[in-house]
C-alpha cells in the first residue's frame, strides 16, 4: 500500500530520490534546497538507503563527481539552485555532451544581483542550452514523481542524457501538502538498473569521445539534438507508465486546461499554473472565454504540442518568472518562435512577474488575462513585454 | 476553503501550529491542506507569519493568503491592523495575552477569544512556547479539527520526549476555552 505523508516539496524530493536508489549522491546545501540534501544524508546514515554520499565542498565539485559516478555506470543524484547551479555550469555541458543520465533537483531562485533568496526561474532558464533535459513540476506530489520518471527517462538507450527536475523555491520547496508515497517494490521494477554502452569499463575499453574535433564534432551534436527531441515521447510515455502503476499522470510535455474554444491564453509553468488554474476557473464562471496552458518541459520544447493546443486562440500570454534583459521573458521567446509554425499565429504578450519572489496574485493574473480579451476581441494592446505589478515608472 | 494566518516571533513555534494543524486535518480527517510560513531568511525573535490551508477538494492556489477564516496571534505584541487585516465577517481571532478581551477592541464583524497560553505553557511545560495551546484554543473555538486528530498529530511529528506533555498542554488549553464559551 502506498502512504500518505504531509510533506514539504523539498522532501518530496528527497523521498523520490530515495526511493530511485541512487548509487552515489554528491551534492552541496543551499537554501531554498537545504532539505533535500539534509533528509538525503539522512537516509545515508541511518541505512535506509544504500548510497554512497561526497559531502563534497561545492557545487562545482558536486557537478563533476557526479559526472565522475555516472560515466562508470552508477546511478547519481544530486540538487541544486541559483548561484549553485551556475557555479555548476562548465559541468552541466560535460554531463550532457558525455551522455550521462544524472538526476538533479534545482529548487528554483532567483540570481544575484541583487542578492535574493526567494523564487523565480532565472537560475534554470538560464541554463536552456546546457544540454539537460528540464522538467517542471507544478506541486510536491509531481516533483516526487517527476524525480523516479527522470531516472526513466534518462537512462533510456534512445535518449541517456541528463535530467532537471525544477520546482519554486519555498512556494513548493517550503510548502507542506498530502504526498502518497510510491512502493519501493513498484519503483524497482519502473526503473530497474541497467548498465548503459557508454560507460568506462575495464572489461570493454573503448573511445567515449571525450574529445571532438571538426571531424566528428557536428555529428556528435546532432545525435545529442536527435535524442533531446526523443526524450518528449519518451517523457509522455514514462507518465502513462507510471500512471498505470500509480494511478497518477499528467500528461507529456505540455498540460492544457480549458483551453477549447478559449480566446485567451496564458501559458505558463511551474506553480503559478496552479494559481492560473483557479482564475481560469473563476473567469469562466463570468463566462469569459479564457484557459491555460502550462509547459511540463522546457527542454526538449513542445513546439508542435503548443501550435496544436492554441490552434483557434486569438491572444496568447507567457507568464513567467524570468525575463532576458533588453529583450523579454526567455519561456516567451521560446512560445513565440514554436507559434511562428502556426497556420494562423495569434497576438502574443510576455508578462514578467514574480522576480526575486514577488508574490503573484489571483487579481494579477486577472489582469493579465483582460489584457489578453481586449487583445482577443480587436483592441490591439501595448506594450508587448509587460513587468506585471510594477512599482516604478 | 478554510484559511488560517498565524502570527509569532521567530521561535515561538507559529510555522509547528500551522503544520500541526495541517498534519491533524490532512492525515487524520483525510482533507487537502497547504501548510507554508512566510517565505524567506528566519530570525529568532523577528514577527513571523505562517499559513494554513484547507478544503475538501485540491487546493492549487498557490497565491499568497489575503483573506482568512482565523487569525491566531502567539504574541501580545504583534496585536496591530496587520493582525485584523483580511479576517473575513464572521470569523474568528484568537490572542495570547494575560490582559483582558476589552484591550483588543473589535475592528470588524468577528470572534475575539483571548487565553493565557503563555501561563499554561510555563505550568506544564515549563517553558513559554505556546504552539500548542494556541492551536488548542482555535480548535476549540471553531470545532474545525477534533481533539483526536490533534493528539494524534502531536504524536507524529513532536518528539517523543515533549509528546505526553504536550497532549497534556492541548487538552487543557482546549477545555479553557470551551469552558469560557
Amino acid at each position: 500500500m502506498s502512504e500518505k505523508m504531509f510533506i514539504c516539496g523539498d522532501e518530496a524530493v528527497a523521498l523520490g530520490a530515495k526511493l530511485a536508489r541512487p548509487q552515489v549522491i554528491a551534492a552541496y546545501p543551499i537554501t531554498p534546497q537545504t532539505i533535500v540534501v539534509e533528509r538525503l544524508s539522512d537516509y545515508v546514515e541511518d541505512g535506509s538507503l544504500d548510497a554512497q554520499y561526497l559531502h563534497v565542498e561545492s557545487e562545482h565539485s558536486a557537478i563533476t563527481a557526479s559526472i565522475g559516478a555516472a560515466s562508470v555506470g552508477a546511478r547519481t543524484f544530486t540538487a541544486t539552485s541559483s548561484q549553485g547551479l551556475l557555479y555548476m555550469a562548465e559541468g552541466l555541458y560535460y554531463a550532457s555532451g558525455g551522455r550521462l543520465p544524472i538526476v538533479m533537483m534545482d529548487a528554483n531562485r532567483s540570481l544575484a544581483l541583487p542578492w535574493n533568496i526567494y523564487g523565480d526561474q532565472r537560475d534554470s532558464l538560464s541554463q536552456l542550452e546546457a544540454g539537460w533535459i528540464q522538467l517542471y513540476a507544478e506541486d510536491a506530489q509531481e516533483a516526487l514523481d517527476l524525480t523516479i520518471q527522470a531516472y526513466k527517462i534518462a537512462e533510456d538507450p534512445e535518449v541517456m542524457l541528463p535530467v532537471m527536475v525544477c520546482l519554486d523555491g519555498f512556494v513548493l520547496t517550503h510548502t507542506y501538502e498530502v504526498v502518497e508515497i510510491p512502493e519501493q517494490d513498484k519503483v524497482d521494477a519502473f526503473i530497474p538498473y541497467q548498465k548503459y554502452a557508454n560507460r568506462m569499463d575495464l572489461e570493454h575499453p573503448m573511445s567515449n569521445c571525450v574529445t571532438a574535433g571538426p571531424d566528428y564534432n557536428m555529428e556528435l551534436h546532432y545525435q545529442q539534438h536527435l535524442a533531446t527531441i526523443k526524450a518528449g515521447e519518451k517523457l509522455e510515455a514514462a507518465d502513462k507508465e507510471y500512471g498505470k502503476l500509480f494511478g497518477r499522470t499528467y500528461g507529456g510535455m505540455i498540460e492544457t486546461y480549458r483551453t477549447e474554444d478559449a480566446d485567451a491564453v496564458i501559458v505558463t509553468l511551474g506553480s503559478v499554473a496552479g494559481t492560473t488554474r483557479c482564475v481560469v476557473d473563476k473567469m469562466r464562471d463570468e463566462g469569459k472565454k479564457v484557459g491555460l496552458l502550462r509547459i511540463r518541459c522546457m527542454r526538449p520544447f513542445p513546439v508542435q504540442e503548443i501550435v496544436d493546443a492554441l490552434k483557434g486562440v486569438k491572444a496568447v500570454g507567457v507568464l513567467e518568472k524570468d525575463v532576458d534583459h533588453g529583450f523579454e521573458g526567455v519561456v516567451y521567446t521560446n512560445v513565440n518562435s514554436a507559434l511562428m509554425r502556426a497556420a494562423d499565429k495569434p497576438a502574443t504578450f510576455s508578462f514578467i512577474a514574480g522576480l526575486g519572489g514577488r508574490s503573484i496574485l489571483k487579481s494579477d493574473i486577472e489582469n493579465c488575462f483582460a489584457k489578453l480579451l481586449r487583445q482577443a476581441a480587436g483592441t490591439p494592446q501595448s506594450p508587448t513585454v509587460e513587468f506585471v505589478k510594477l512599482g516604478c515608472e | 476553503m478554510i484559511e488560517v494566518r498565524w502570527h509569532g516571533r521567530g521561535g515561538q513555534g507559529a510555522f509547528t501550529a500551522a503544520r500541526l494543524l495541517g498534519q491533524a486535518v490532512a492525515i487524520h480527517e483525510h482533507k487537502y491542506v497547504q501548510a507554508f510560513p512566510s517565505f524567506g531568511p528566519e530570525r529568532r525573535g523577528a514577527p513571523v507569519l505562517a499559513f494554513t490551508r484547507i478544503d475538501d477538494k485540491k487546493i492549487t492556489d498557490r497565491s499568497e493568503v489575503e483573506n482568512c477564516d482565523y487569525v491566531v496571534v502567539l504574541d501580545d505584541t504583534l496585536y496591530g491592523d496587520n493582525v485584523t487585516k483580511g479576517l473575513k465577517d464572521g470569523g474568528i481571532l484568537v490572542i495570547n495575552t494575560t490582559k483582558d478581551a476589552s484591550a483588543f477592541p473589535k475592528v470588524g464583524n468577528y470572534q475575539l477569544v483571548t487565553i493565557d497560553a503563555t501561563a499554561l505553557a510555563l505550568d506544564i511545560l515549563g517553558r513559554p512556547i505556546t504552539n500548542v495551546p494556541m492551536l488548542a484554543a482555535l480548535a476549540a473555538a471553531s470545532g474545525n479539527v477534533s481533539v483526536d486528530s490533534v493528539l494524534a498529530a502531536i504524536d507524529d511529528q513532536l518528539a517523543p520526549r515533549i509528546r505526553e506533555k504536550n497532549k497534556k498542554l492541548f487538552v487543557a488549553a482546549y477545555n479553557a476555552v470551551k469552558g469560557d464559551k
